[in-house]
């Protein structure tokens, strides 16, 4: 007897829980050859504004807390999504990948979050100075989290894109909405999986699924977003996002010429974007007979 | 002693109706799935903005602090214009002076919790004495709370002699009597106390301290409006309501306002009849009235701390 296939109902990921879109909404992805894929959430603005307020309430425990132990949940996600290896490479398989694509956009995803696992608690001497001064203080700059940041991830890959560009935002003690592929949405839900089962705080990262055109206009004018990525190229979202993040002067960043798939796509400048400079003065007696100074 | 409201027959207040819990439960579900969209939601919040009363009741409030809140109760947001004031400010009794003075002729009133709040443990002189000197340094408005111990002990008399009392001690200001539902348990037992406060001489009733957890819910809110509404029928006297603590979030306020209407009626929509005690619930309130004004999600950054 033939067995009538399941086809999965995805949810989205709000503040450490999968509910479904309050909106009610859904779409179904298809695939080259015209198989539907799934059935997706298609989001709302409000799942988005549930998605801020629960990235804002995780935002002052995850950046507080020790850069090594952020390390070490990184370093988490990574082993459980080698655990999990079958499964999404079984999903990128059915989005129309070839089997030895799969395998390597996998493969890639792990290490590149291993690759971030291990900047977390060194991004900060990298980025930080010691500056000179003409007054008795010693004066120094330090990168400090901007907040939640709003991503709308790379359209074209299903998982390295995503994980890509959720890795350097959290690694950097950031909390993060991220806006899953439109068309390859699949492993972004199952990472959600990943990541709830990885000892990150509910509302580190929210993923929901949805159209861009519809949400990325939302992404860029919440006031309570301190940053927005976005990774596409085209004008016209580019030129909406800069307009509606100059509201509370977001920061804004395109990543729209990166190939996710070469070593070039990791690096710790990717940190450094989502990071403020702090520079404090503090004020020293000239010690032993040495000039002001430090 | 002579109970203020001693024109009315005075039921047995062991005979006060039993609540039917799930009932009661379910039909406050119900007020929580109305749509208010747009223009009904812009009132709605604007009237629940003017029916706060901003409240700092904290060992660790200073002169500076209460000066705060009433700049703030006064310039809840200038950056948007026709708002409302909030109804209120609610201080303890040694503050009431310093808020007069901030207030001025704003029209805000100035509630002050008496009678040895919160726990209600002191002797009834004392509570007096205490009420006494609010109404003197020019509160408007007394909260008071009843003495949960005497009330569980069943020792109803105690309880409605005391809030005769203060009522008597009150003179023109108006007296929100605090059940304080949170250590009364049951819903048999708030409808009892609200019986009682009410033939006793409250002019308000009021769920809680906010001290104590659960503080105001919505069934217990509705249990109260009943209370009320039942004693209007009977002696055609209206008696306002205040649910306190608790209440953070613009979209349960406008819950509750649902509720009133749909309980009591459009003659309690007004702040004379219906207040809300809060510390937190004004700055939401703002955050969705900007957003409905600009289209954009805000921030609590850019609004006054409360």
């Amino acid at each position: 007897m033939t067995r009538i296939a399941v086809l999965k109902t995805y949810k989205i990921y709000i503040g450490g829980q999968f509910p479904r879109t309050e909106s009610g909404r859904y779409y179904t992805p298809f695939n080259k050859t015209g198989k539907p894929l799934a059935n997706m959430c298609l989001s709302s603005r409000k799942d988005f504004r549930e998605a801020v307020v629960a990235a804002r309430n995780a935002f002052g425990g995850w950046s507080a807390r020790a850069a090594f132990n952020r390390g070490q949940i990184l370093y988490r996600i990574a082993e459980m999504l080698e655990g999990r290896k079958a499964q999404f490479i079984d999903e990128l398989l059915q989005q129309g990948a070839t089997k030895e694509q799969a395998e390597n956009e996998v493969n890639i995803s792990i290490d590149r979050l291993v690759y971030y696992a291990g900047w977390c608690d060194k991004y900060q001497q990298l980025f930080s100075a010691v500056n000179p001064v003409a007054s008795s203080h010693f004066n120094f700059s330090v990168p400090e989290p901007t907040g939640v940041v709003s991503i709308i991830a790379p359209q074209q890959t299903s998982l390295l894109g995503l994980v890509s560009v959720i890795a350097p935002v959290i690694a950097g003690g950031n909390t993060c909405v991220v806006l899953a592929s439109e068309s390859k949405p699949l492993c972004a839900i199952t990472f959600a999986e990943v990541i709830n089962s990885s000892d990150v705080p509910g509302g580190v990262v929210n993923v929901l699924t949805g159209k861009v055109a519809e949400l990325a206009k939302y992404f860029a004018d919440h006031m309570d977003v301190n940053a927005t990525i976005f990774c596409e190229n085209d004008i016209d979202t580019k030129k909406l996002i800069q307009d509606k993040s100059a509201l509370n002067v977001k920061r804004v960043f395109f990543y729209d010429d990166v190939k996710w798939n070469v070593a070039d796509a990791e690096n710790p400048y990717f940190i450094l974007d989502t990071q403020e400079i702090k520079t404090t003065w503090h004020p020293i007696e000239n010690i032993g007979g040495a000039k002001a100074g430090y | 002693m002579v109970a203020i409201n001693s024109n009315y027959n005075i039921p047995d207040f062991s005979l006060s109706p039993r609540i039917d819990q799930v009932g009661v439960e379910e039909r406050a579900k119900r007020f929580t799935a109305r749509s208010i969209k747009t223009t009904s939601k812009v009132n709605g919040l604007k009237l629940v903005l003017n029916m706060i009363d901003l409240t700092t009741l904290e060992g660790k409030d200073t002169e500076g602090k209460v000066k705060q809140l009433c700049y703030k109760a006064q310039h809840l947001h200038d950056a948007y214009e026709g708002l409302p004031t909030v109804a209120a400010i609610c201080v303890y009794p040694s503050m009431v002076k310093i808020a007069k003075q901030a207030l001025g002729n704003s029209g805000v009133k100035i509630a002050a919790v008496a009678t040895a709040f919160p726990s209600g443990q002191a002797p009834r002189d004392v509570k007096i004495r205490d009420t006494k000197f609010a109404v003197d340094n020019g509160a408007d408005e007394i909260d008071m709370v009843i003495s949960r111990g005497k009330f569980l002990e069943g020792d109803y008399n105690f309880v409605f002699d005391e809030i005769a009392a203060i009522k008597e001690a009150c003179g023109n200001a108006r007296l929100k009597v605090i059940l304080e539902t949170g250590e009364l348990v049951t819903y048999d037992k708030v409808r009892r106390a609200s019986d009682i406060a009410m033939y006793a001489g409250a002019d308000f009733i009021k769920t809680s301290t906010g001290k104590i957890q659960p503080a105001a819910t919505m069934p217990v809110t509705l249990v109260m409006l009943e209370a009320i509404r039942d004693f209007y029928y009977k002696t055609g006297k209206m008696i306002a309501m205040k649910p306190a603590g608790g209440i953070s979030k613009a979209k349960a306020a406008l819950h509750y306002l649902v509720m009133v209407q749909e309980t009591l009626g459009s003659a309690w929509m007004s702040n004379h009849w219906f207040r809300f005690g809060a510390s937190s619930l004004a700055n939401d309130v703002l955050m969705q009235l900007v957003k409905e004004k600009t289209g954009v999600y805000q921030s609590g950054n850019y609004f006054s701390i409360d």
